[in-house]
């Protein structure tokens, strides 16, 4: 492949299409998500959080995704995978942590919900529950709101291709399609629902096939590549912004490690299967593209790195350190009172 | 004074409340049309674009409705008969309940779904359910059982103003068949109040809905019998006026609950335990329910669905039986 040699008038780099500082921050928030995953889960293995549920190797997809929208503009309504996006949107390492440990002072739950169940009002950022695919719905209804009041926002919901088998999926884009809303349902598909492969949750081949159904439309994107992503949701969101109504994007990727800190993927999924796709992982490529492209040279990247690390390192251990809450915190905000409204 | 049914008394006051907040929109199964009741009727014209004919799937009324709440609307959801609901119980029970406690308050739903509910119009099992049990069992939700068209007002009014999620239910046997005068604007009121509607020392009898005005009828007749009740107008499942139900309670020191809904677990038995743990040495008799058999839902014909409903008759008859205890 080639290097690059000059940048366009804009700044944009021209096999990407982005600025060195757009790409540095995919970059980097891929990185800073995927560490901030393995000192989550080497707190599991400590004793020190009881569970986690991680996004490792669906960064580029959810960075891409997320860095395609207007942030402090448009919504997420994201899924328990979606860390990577949750940075984007501007939830730091720190918080991040606080919410791994379910701390008191963690701004989605502040310890109330198991962890990577985000949630962030002023961040633009929907509240979520474990029951998969309630968001959609949720997602829906923003941008309805957002069309009776003319806002030019856009509504991006994610969930895994496993949680399209359930009604509020079809019911989210048949109300989106009828009224198009300007939503983006992006599907991460993984390749399992815990243990069970996609075509034992549907008879097509691509979740994307069935947005023609209900009369949006429908893509297949490579989830492993965030450039790629990053062009197809950002497409798609200027569309949607300027009333074209709703669309479905399926980004293709892979679950590389276990459902959850208490699953066993060895009992179903082949080990042939998994070093495959850990040749493709997502922030391996997309390192060894910039570099032979030429965008970054690796002492560059290996900054980022080490950056990603001590920020991880700072994150852990000032959390750690944070109060947790009290027994009688489980009380209270069952209503929200008349005056805070 | 000008008389209202049950009807006009929402109609008017979803009117009213549209004309004062452009965040208020209706969205629901045949709304724009005036809905299977004709509760909407001519708002759509009234308010072009913000009465909302959904796709017939509760789950993405509900759903649609939390969505825009959270953004800042304030929508009113109908479910067309209450039978229905269930499906969007997820989205009630998991996703609208726990919207401000999961986040501490940071996020909150001003959100209302109004449905008809309640037996007596031949409508068979799926179109006679009482749900005040299943969903008054969820905090995070407020659940409303008004009886009188003023009380239809003021709840309504209270239940759009209010920050979180209300269950708004409307006895469909009411619809048209109760009438009050009404006058002027939608009186304030607070969710979470009953009220003490008769005053009598014999007998209290707590009631909600058409049982409510079928237990007023009740009394009466007892009333020239020499026996004089109590009758507490429930309003709100949830919350709960427990002071006014203990209240009303330890001024007979008898207690009958009357409810449309199945015996086994009905609302009732949180009521008489409530009594039962504290108002227990103000009482002289077993705090008694009278509610609907223990069959999985309200037969079609007449003569099993008038078996299965209380009425006044049986309302006063357990009320005599109680007096005599
Ligand atoms: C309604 C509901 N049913 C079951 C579960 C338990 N559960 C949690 S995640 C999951 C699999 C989801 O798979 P997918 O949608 O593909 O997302 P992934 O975890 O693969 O990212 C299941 C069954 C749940 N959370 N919600
Ligand atoms: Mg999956």
């Amino acid at each position: 492949m080639s290097s690059v040699s000059a940048e366009s008038p804009a700044g944009l780099i021209p096999e990407y299409h982005l600025t060195r500082e757009r790409l540095e921050a995919m970059y980097a928030t891929m990185v800073l998500a995927r560490k901030l995953e393995e000192r989550m889960l080497t707190l599991q293995r400590q004793g020190q959080a009881p569970f986690i549920i991680a996004g490792v190797g669906q960064e580029a997809a959810q960075v891409g995704a997320g860095m395609a929208l207007q942030v402090g503009t448009d919504y997420i309504a994201p899924y328990y995978r979606d860390l990577a996006m949750n940075l984007v949107f501007g939830m730091t390492a720190r918080e991040a942590m606080l919410n791994c440990l379910a701390k008191i002072d963690d701004p989605n739950s502040f310890g109330r919900q198991m962890p990577a169940h985000w949630g962030h009002r002023a961040r633009h950022v929907v509240t979520q529950s474990s029951v998969v695919a309630t968001q959609l719905l949720h997602a829906a209804g923003i941008a309805l709101g957002a069309k009776l009041r003319n806002d030019p926002i856009v509504v991006l919901t994610s969930c895994g291709e496993g949680s399209t088998s359930r009604g509020d999926f079809h019911e989210a884009m048949n109300f989106a399609a009828i009224h198009k809303l300007p939503v983006i349902f992006f599907i991460e598909n993984n390749g399992y629902a815990i243990t069970e492969k996609t075509e034992k949750a549907m008879a097509t081949e691509h979740v994307a096939d069935r947005a023609a159904g209900y009369g949006l439309r429908g893509q297949v994107v490579d989830g492993m590549d965030v450039v790629a992503v990053y062009h197809t949701v950002k497409a798609v969101a200027d569309q949607a912004r300027r009333g074209h109504g709703p669309y479905l994007i399926e980004a293709k990727c892979y679950r590389l490690w276990p459902h959850s800190s208490d699953d066993d993927d060895t009992r179903y999924r082949p080990k042939a299967e998994l070093e495959e796709w850990t040749r493709k992982d997502p922030i391996t490529v997309f390192r060894d593209r910039l570099i032979e492209d030429g965008v970054f040279s690796e002492e560059e990247l290996d900054a980022i790195d080490s950056k990603a690390t001590e920020d991880v390192r700072d994150a852990t251990q000032w959390a750690l350190a944070q109060p947790d809450p009290k027994p009688e915190d489980a009380l209270g905000f069952v209503f929200k009172e008349a005056g805070d409204a | 004074m000008p008389e209202m049914t049950v009807i006009e008394a929402i109609r008017s006051t979803l009117a009213e409340e549209m004309a004062r907040d452009d965040r208020i929109f209706i969205m629901g199964e045949d709304v724009e049309a005036g809905g299977v009741f004709r509760v909407t009727d001519g708002l759509s014209k009234q308010f072009p674009g913000r009465i909302i004919d959904s796709p017939l799937a509760e789950s993405s009324i509900i759903g649609l409705s939390i969505g825009a709440a959270h953004y800042g609307m304030r929508p009113i959801a109908e479910i067309q008969f209450a039978d229905f609901i269930h499906a969007g119980f997820d989205q009630l029970c998991s996703e609208a309940s726990r919207w401000s406690y999961r986040t501490r308050g940071d996020s909150y739903l001003p959100m209302v779904v109004r449905t008809p509910w309640g037996g007596g119009v031949h409508g068979g099992q799926h179109h006679s359910q009482s749900i005040e049990a299943y969903y008054g069992h969820i905090p995070g939700i407020k659940v409303v059982v008004p009886s009188f068209p003023a009380d239809y007002r003021s709840l309504l009014r209270a239940a759009i103003a209010d920050p979180n999620p209300v269950l708004f239910l409307e006895h469909k046997r009411t619809y048209r068949l109760v009438r009050q005068e009404v006058e002027g604007a939608a009186a304030e009121q607070v969710i979470g109040k009953s009220r003490i509607t008769r005053r009598g020392d014999d007998v209290t009898v707590i009631a909600w809905g058409l049982m409510l005005h079928e237990t007023l009828a009740a009394a009466k007749t007892l009333a020239g019998e020499g026996i004089e009740c109590t009758v507490v107008d429930l309003l709100s499942v949830q919350p709960l006026d427990r002071e006014t139900i203990l209240e009303a309670a330890r001024m007979t020191g008898k207690v009958l609950v009357v409810h449309e809904d199945t015996l086994t677990g009905g609302f009732g038995a949180e009521i008489a335990a409530l009594i039962g743990e504290h108002a227990f040495e103000h009482l002289d008799g077993p705090v008694r329910r009278l509610a609907g058999p223990d069959i999985p839902s309200m037969p079609y014909h007449h003569a099993m669905e008038d078996f299965f409903m209380p009425d006044a008759k049986k309302i006063a008859a357990a009320i005599r039986d109680l007096a005599a205890y």
